[in-house]
């Protein structure tokens, strides 16, 4: 954009306080309410509809692949010998990872008083539970018989006193994911319990009104509530702080601790998080940016908004792009020809079109977001943030699939190819998430509008009454 | 018990419409002769725990304990399954793998720590709130209240004690025009009644 062409916004910046305007359109508390309550009230749109029926529908189709997987055993998958992880677990890393953008949003940004993070923190953490949800069945279904899972997956006391091996860090991850989903849902439905109030307040049918007073705990927004509340908050966004990067890298231990070449490393940990982080805000802006068009949500979820996003993800994704550059280094330094061969292998060998379609998703099509036009552009952050998505899925499959393939011994080597129910199975997982995400857009309170309402720069109170 | 009879009168609310009207009202109303009182918000207004003379809240406390609590009952699990209950050697590492064991107790920590949060919320706030039902549809939107509270239908005093019935005798009238006087936009009183 020519500079010239600039200067109007340019003064408009300049002259424009510092505290930024985080809810456009000079909208007054009780249009918060009202803005954010229709969905809510109305009859869903044929826009909802149609995406429901998809979703379910893909959701459906998963289910009855989960019943042949059942019957017949994870054999239908193209899992063989040396590979012992597929789609699979690209899948639970894939959805574990989408699911640290929420509790990123609601915990960290809390603490940095990031105060734009109240027009998305409540999708987002949605986003996050469901997400949990979708990876929690992935890795229950790759148990193979995942009815008897309690049995291995938890310490039950049992006669014969066989316990999980608590060495492993597949157990820790058991523990990790568990109580990330335990800790995030009781956040979320805390957070929402005074939004639940609202549009209680607001229901005109008798049994709408019953169940929401129930699910709001009777809450009347009484300041000695408020005081035991907003310490609570601050404690869960304190507690999920060291939650939501110990997950991910507890993740990531279940490849960094084996000793296979390509897992064996130190740099994983923050790799992951970064990777985690960077896939969570992509995922958010995919949802968002269709939330507020269908919704009408564009006065809280602004521009602005995007755009912050939009720069975490670039930066998210360069700390990526960095991991991935010092894995080849490291594997050169090590002066290990397992690790060297590997990332040779990994690059220019039979999966190489799965390795560079990583890096131009995830290192090389980010850097658009450099220009502002782009990262306040809906088309091109919509298009980039599906982008990302691809990228963080493929760049699990590379890390799990090249590492196996090549086993130690070239007489165990193999190949990797997902079966028709692989990739049926994801579809499904994916409808599964989305129905959950479309359930919720329905039926609470998409955005927080109590914790909007407080960083909302004294509204003109239009009528004093509701 | 009390629809039979006449509503018994549970207190005075004063309506504002913005918070720092709402705030040096509270001060006035602390300050004031009336000692049971609440302000309802729709949002956390920041200062008004001060202004309305509130202690700091003693969830941290429940949070400490139960966090620290969940550490121990982590590494006891742990340390029990695996050197107590069936010593099994994994890797040729010691039954009591303390290094490995942290993973856990880290998560353990903020299982309890988290889970304690929510209950002590919930304890100290005295909900799930079956009894008293929201007295007006606009706290939770756009208006701001302060709710003058009679002592004796709020059980703040034992109703038995004639004495100290006497002493905390509440005036409705008195109660209303002392709000009006601190700048309520509107005053009504309030009875009481439960959610269903």
């Amino acid at each position: 954009m020519a500079i010239t062409h600039n200067t109007a916004t340019d003064i408009e910046v300049l002259e424009k306080p510092v505290d930024e305007v985080l809810v456009t359109g000079g909208r007054t508390y009780a249009e918060v309410n009202e803005d954010v309550s229709r969905p809510l009230e109305a009859f869903p749109t044929a826009k909802w509809w149609i995406c429901f029926c998809f979703a379910i529908t893909a959701f459906g189709m998963g289910a009855t692949l989960l019943l042949k997987t059942f019957a017949v055993g994870i054999g239908v998958w193209g899992l063989n010998q040396p590979m012992g992880w597929g789609t699979d677990i690209t899948t639970f890393v894939f959805w574990v990872g989408i699911g640290h953008a929420g509790t990123l949003i609601s915990a960290i940004l809390f603490l940095f008083r990031q105060k734009w993070r109240t027009g998305i923190n409540r999708s987002a953490e949605a986003m996050t539970i469901f997400a949990v949800m979708t990876a929690g069945m992935v890795v229950l279904t790759h148990t193979g018989r995942a009815w008897l899972a309690a049995f291995w997956l938890f310490p039950y006391p049992n006669q014969r006193q066989l316990w999980v091996n608590f060495r492993s860090p597949l157990e820790w991850d058991v523990f990790a994911v568990s109580t990330y989903f335990t800790i995030s849902t009781i956040f979320w439905y805390m957070g929402l319990v005074p939004d639940i109030a609202s549009v209680r307040d607001r229901a005109k049918n008798k049994l709408r009104k019953i169940a929401l007073t129930i699910l709001s705990l009777g809450w009347r927004g009484s300041n000695k509530n408020w005081v035991h509340y907003e310490q609570a908050y601050l404690i869960f966004a304190g507690l999920s702080t060291p939650l939501v990067l110990s997950v991910h890298s507890v993740v990531s231990y279940d490849f960094a601790v084996s000793q296979i070449p390509g897992w064996h490393t130190t740099i994983f940990p923050p790799y992951f998080v970064a990777g985690a982080i960077f896939s969570g805000f992509a995922m958010v802006v995919t949802l968002l940016v269709i939330m507020r068009e269908t919704f009408n949500l564009k006065h809280y979820i602004t521009m602005d908004h995007l755009e912050k996003m939009n720069k975490i993800i670039m930066a998210t994704g360069m700390i990526v792009g960095y991991a991935y550059a010092c894995e080849f280094f490291i594997a050169w330094y090590s002066g290990s020809p397992f690790e060297q061969f590997t990332f040779i292998n990994r690059a220019f060998g039979p999966y190489w079109w799965a390795y560079w379609i990583m890096v131009s998703c995830n290192v090389l099509i980010p850097q658009l977001f450099w220009i502002r036009k782009f990262r306040r552009s809906v088309p091109v952050m919509f298009v980039l943030s599906l982008y990302v998505n691809i990228g963080m899925w493929f760049e699990r499959y590379v890390i799990i699939v090249t590492s196996l393939h090549r086993d130690f011994l070239p007489s165990s080597w193999g190949m990797y190819q997902p079966s028709w129910v692989d990739w049926g199975l994801f579809v499904g997982f994916t409808g599964f998430f989305f129905t959950f995400f479309l359930l919720f857009v329905r039926f609470l309170p998409a955005i927080a509008m109590g914790e909007v309402k407080s960083v909302m720069d004294k509204p003109n109170q239009g009528g004093a009454h509701a | 018990m009390h629809k039979s009879t006449e509503p018994v009168l549970s207190g005075v609310v004063g309506f504002f419409d913005d918070a720092d009207s709402l705030i040096d009202a509270t001060v006035k109303v602390r300050d004031s002769s009336f000692k049971y009182f609440d302000c309802f918000t729709p949002f956390a207004v920041h200062g008004l725990e001060a202004a309305q003379g509130l202690k700091r809240s003693k969830v941290p406390y429940v949070t400490g304990f139960c966090a620290f609590s969940g550490t121990g009952l982590a590494f006891w699990l742990q340390y029990y399954a695996c050197k107590t209950s069936w010593p099994h050697i994994v890797g040729g590492k010691p039954f009591n793998s303390l290094p490995a064991f942290v993973p856990i107790m880290f998560e353990g920590s903020i299982l309890l720590g988290g889970i304690a949060t929510f209950f002590a919320m919930i304890y100290f706030n005295r909900l799930p709130n079956l009894t008293k039902r929201a007295f007006d549809p606009a706290i939770t939107n756009n208006r701001f209240a302060i709710l003058i509270e009679n002592p004796i239908t709020n059980k703040y005093v034992d109703e038995h004690d004639e004495d100290e019935v006497r002493a905390n005798a509440f005036s409705s009238e008195a109660a209303e025009s002392f709000l009006k006087t601190v700048g309520a936009k509107e005053v009504r009183k309030v009875y009481e009644e439960g959610w269903f």
